[in-house]
């Protein structure tokens, strides 16, 4: 079986905290994926960049809708998702939109952080 | 410069850089032959030399990267300055922003408004407002939103947000403002000029033809004059001819969509000598095609209203009590005020003071509110 683990944090959390605070919080990742890795378990992962950052995507009425923000009701659950590579996000926007559930539900596009490689 | 470092601060930078060293070198060394593309290039340079100092303290983008989107086929010396503006206009517009945002930075990046003057005009503090910036130009950042002109597939969705924006700009200077009027209808102009699309054309249009009516709209007392009772020698014919006009050219695309619509039926209204002489059948024809394309409780409202004029009030007010028997409007004072006048005009005293008072009770516009008190004692 596969499965997909999310994690839910209080993004405030990162941008609160201390230099040592972070290092401590990114030490814990590494050593978490690295572990992870090695037992074989591991498939992919990353990190996304803040809501506020995020973009929802929707069709209604066969009409494209993009608006600022991330997901925010309760009456849709989260039923999948893609990871994509895109130029920019207009055309990430075009391919989120091309996605069935736009049709109905809503897609939150959300940029994948990028760490500078030592 | 946004388009060549893909960031609105660092561009901001950057020039300001380039314009130090113009104010150092030029006097010296003579001005340059394009002084524009000279400010451009070495604003360039000065970018990436500051990314490199910062680089050694950090770890920022690579410099390499933004040498290479400054050497694509636009140099600065083919820069089209026409198209950055449409480029400018398209990202400070972006449906990806906050809508708040959208007008924020639109008024201060394209109309070069002081934060503010912008945040005098929307009722809010200059940090909010600069606070609000912040944000957006961060996304854009962030998120990779592109420097462009969106491409023929995202057009329609981008450019209805664009006149969104506008159309917004334009209704904040309605009644109090006509400087905000003013920079609303410059940038249709310039988005007509740019790129002619039929919704553009109408768009222009309509702001032409309802600011046409800007000075005889309120009594200097600030009361809001209604349509019927206004000196319509006073409206400015200049704006109304080229509103017609340009009513007629987004109609010959066949391509006209809800702005045209609304500024074809302006222009009905421009071009009768009084109410009672208004074609009243053609406008409400205009308001069933219009409701057609873009079905909305207010669009039927203002049909009813139409209708009033053609069949008699007792037509109208049939119309509107439909729409609010459907628990539509309930909250909307000009659906009120709308009952109350046809009311009024059926002789129906008491029905008629119910619904001025409800109008009353909603309305926050002063001259709104002004014309409502004066219905009321009159009746």
């Amino acid at each position: 079986m596969k499965y997909l683990c999310l994690i839910y944090e209080d993004e405030k959390w990162w941008e609160k905290a201390t230099e040592a605070d972070m290092q401590k919080g990114m030490a814990d990742y590494n050593a978490f994926t690295q572990s992870i890795k090695q037992s074989g378990k591991y498939i992919g992962g990353e990190a996304l960049q803040p809501t506020k950052t995020a973009t929802s995507v929707r069709i209604r009425n066969g009409k494209l809708s993009t608006t600022d923000g991330p997901y925010v009701e309760t009456k849709e659950q989260l039923g999948g998702y893609y990871l994509i590579n895109a130029k920019d996000l207009n055309d990430a926007v075009q391919v989120a939109s091309r996605i069935p559930g736009a049709q109905h539900g809503t897609v939150e596009v959300r940029p994948i952080m990028e760490f500078n490689q030592p | 410069m946004i388009r060549l470092l893909g960031d609105f601060d660092r561009a901001e930078e950057a020039l300001q850089d380039a314009f130090a060293a113009a104010v150092e070198r030029w006097p010296v060394e003579g001005v340059p032959a394009n002084p524009r593309s000279w400010l451009i290039s070495t604003g360039r340079f000065k970018a990436i030399d500051r990314l490199r100092k910062t680089r050694r303290e950090s770890s920022p983008p690579d410099p390499l990267s933004l040498q290479e989107r400054g050497n694509d086929s636009s140099e600065p010396e083919d820069y089209d300055v026409i198209d950055d503006r449409l480029r400018l206009v398209f990202t400070c517009c972006h449906p990806a922003l906050n809508p708040d945002a959208q007008v924020a930075m639109t008024l201060r990046e394209v109309c070069s408004l002081t934060t503010e003057q912008v945040a005098a005009a929307f009722l809010t503090t200059a940090p909010t407002l600069a606070q609000r910036i912040v944000r957006a130009k961060a996304k854009i950042r962030d998120a990779h939103i592109p420097y462009e002109v969106p491409s023929l597939p995202d057009l329609p969705e981008r450019l209805a947000s664009v006149l969104h924006v506008v159309y917004l700009v334009f209704n904040q200077g309605y009644f109090t403002r006509a400087d905000l009027a003013a920079e609303a209808i410059r940038l249709g102009r310039l988005l007509v000029e740019l790129l002619p699309e039929p919704e553009a054309i109408g768009l222009l249009g309509l702001m032409l033809l309802h600011d046409a009516r800007r000075a005889t709209r309120t009594t200097t007392g600030g009361v809001l004059i209604p349509l019927e009772e206004q000196d319509r020698s006073q409206w400015n014919q200049e704006q109304i001819e080229e509103g017609v006009a340009l009513v007629h050219r987004a109609f010959q695309t066949r391509r006209a969509g809800p702005y045209a619509l609304q500024a074809a039926i302006a222009a009905v209204h421009a071009e009768a000598q009084s109410s009672a002489e208004t074609d009243w059948s053609e406008i409400v024809g205009l308001y069933d095609v219009l409701l057609r394309m873009d079905p909305s409780p207010v669009v039927e409202l203002n049909r009813a209203a139409a209708v009033a004029m053609r069949d008699g009030p007792a037509h109208g007010l049939a119309l509107i009590d439909a729409i609010l028997a459907r628990g539509e409007l309930e909250e909307y004072h000009l659906a009120h005020a709308a009952r109350a006048d046809l009311f009024r005009r059926l002789g129906r005293t008491s029905e008629a003071t119910a619904a001025y008072k409800r109008a009353l009770a909603l309305a926050v516009e002063e001259p709104e509110r002004r014309l409502l008190e004066r219905r009321l004692q009159e009746l």
